[in-house]
């Protein structure tokens, strides 16, 4: 069973992860326009309101700036930002969860090291 | 401020009591999901605001105008619902243009675009129409109309999935090109849980909450684990209900969650907007 954060990912939190995805895989390239609120809702069926506090929260992260009467932008540096911010959650919630659930199977730390070293040999294949 | 302001309404039918003493205000330009159980009371309050029913006390008014037989009162706003009130025998295209009379802000061409996009012939009988097409018909009138409340009863009845999802759409994109309040009553929950804003349900005819979609949805959460661990967090908890599998417990809570570390063995999770529904509207 995941734990609360994950299962309880409120909508605007998906909204800007979303982007930020976009933005790591090169789909929104530095300096361009994403889609508007109005776009964003009619896309994923949500209240506008949703998709502007989704879009908000980039903005104050720095990931995406506003150009006045034309639109959001993504930052110069943005995936580079969001990468570091992920580095960090990454250890915070990936590796808490990897490592409660380890002592809930009473897994040692060895054994958990030597199954992510085999999990990458198999991702290499 | 554009408002509907429900004030004290009560409304009986023979020996049953629809409404007890509603009291409510829709805000203007919001999405509202009018939510509850068969016979809970949500047509009837539509009903009432639009005047197709009168209360026995209380009293409706709309953008500050008492609705009671008030036509400038009635303009401000649309209730589609599973009523007919078009003449036997108009098509559709008449049809449209016979809102346009009572809408002045009725856009024509903007129902025959919606027309297109949904498949329905503009020559087509009214009385001809499938279910499906009954309601598409409706819905284009619905948000063609372009009054500051628009109330949607069960508003995608009989229409398929795609039909489903094109609405919702239309919806979103009619609402930001010219915002306006939806209130919509509707039992597919999960599919309208994204879309609204505001949430009320009501039940056995009356308001059990009001409140904004992010606050309702931080106020329920399901705590599982063994029977007695769950029973003991229980303790001085508001509960609404609980699912017990063998010796598995899960139970639902109505609250603020405290963000102290549970008790080992204990996990939370957090409750949709219909699993949420469905508890506070049991029993």
């Amino acid at each position: 069973m995941r734990d609360e954060i994950s299962n309880a990912v409120p909508i605007y939190l998906k909204v800007a992860e979303k982007i930020e995805d976009a933005i790591l895989s090169g789909a929104f390239p530095e300096d361009t326009q994403v889609p508007s609120t109005t776009e964003i809702s009619i896309h994923d069926k949500i209240n506008p309101a949703t998709a502007l506090k989704g879009v908000n929260l980039l903005v104050e992260n720095g990931v995406l700036y506003k150009k006045r009467g034309v639109g959001m932008f993504v930052s110069p540096g943005a995936a580079e930002k969001i990468k570091q911010r992920r580095k960090e959650e990454f250890s915070k919630n990936y590796i808490r969860d990897l490592i409660l659930e380890a002592q809930k199977l009473s897994l040692t730390k060895e054994e958990v090291i030597s199954l992510i070293e085999r999990g990458y040999e198999n991702e290499n294949h | 401020m554009k408002t509907i302001e429900v004030k004290g309404i009560s409304k009986n039918f023979k020996d049953t009591r629809a409404l007890d003493n509603v009291t409510l205000t829709f805000k203007e330009n919001r999405i509202y999901g009018l939510l509850g159980r068969n016979g809970a009371g949500k047509s009837t309050l539509l009903n009432l605001i639009s005047n197709r029913l009168f209360p026995d006390s209380g009293s409706i008014c709309v953008c500050g105008e008492p609705v009671m037989e008030n036509d400038r009162a009635l303009s401000y706003l649309f209730c589609m619902s599973d009523q007919d009130l078009y003449p036997e025998g108009m098509r559709v295209e008449a049809a449209f243009q016979w809102s346009g009379v009572f809408y002045p802000d009725f856009d024509m061409e903007y129902a025959k675009s919606l027309s297109k996009k949904f498949g329905l012939r503009l020559n087509k009988k009214i009385k001809n129409l499938s279910t499906g097409y009954a309601s598409i018909f409706k819905l284009i009138v619905a948000l063609s109309c372009n009054v500051p409340f628009v109330l949607l009863d069960e508003p995608v009845l009989g229409l398929d999935a795609n039909h489903r999802d094109l609405f919702y759409r239309e919806l979103l994109d009619a609402y930001a090109n010219n915002p306006r309040t939806f209130i919509i009553s509707t039992h597919l929950i999960e599919e309208v849980a994204g879309i609204i804003e505001q949430v009320v349900i009501i039940k056995e005819g009356k308001v059990i909450l009001n409140d904004s979609m992010e606050n309702v949805l931080s106020m329920g959460y399901c705590i599982t684990g063994p029977v007695a661990a769950v029973d003991s967090y229980a303790a001085g908890k508001k509960l609404l209900g609980e699912n017990v599998l063998g010796g598995l417990k899960s139970a639902y809570f109505w609250g603020q969650y405290d963000t102290d570390p549970l008790p080992q063995g204990l996990e939370r999770s957090s409750l949709d907007l219909q699993k949420l529904f469905i508890e506070l509207t049991n029993a």
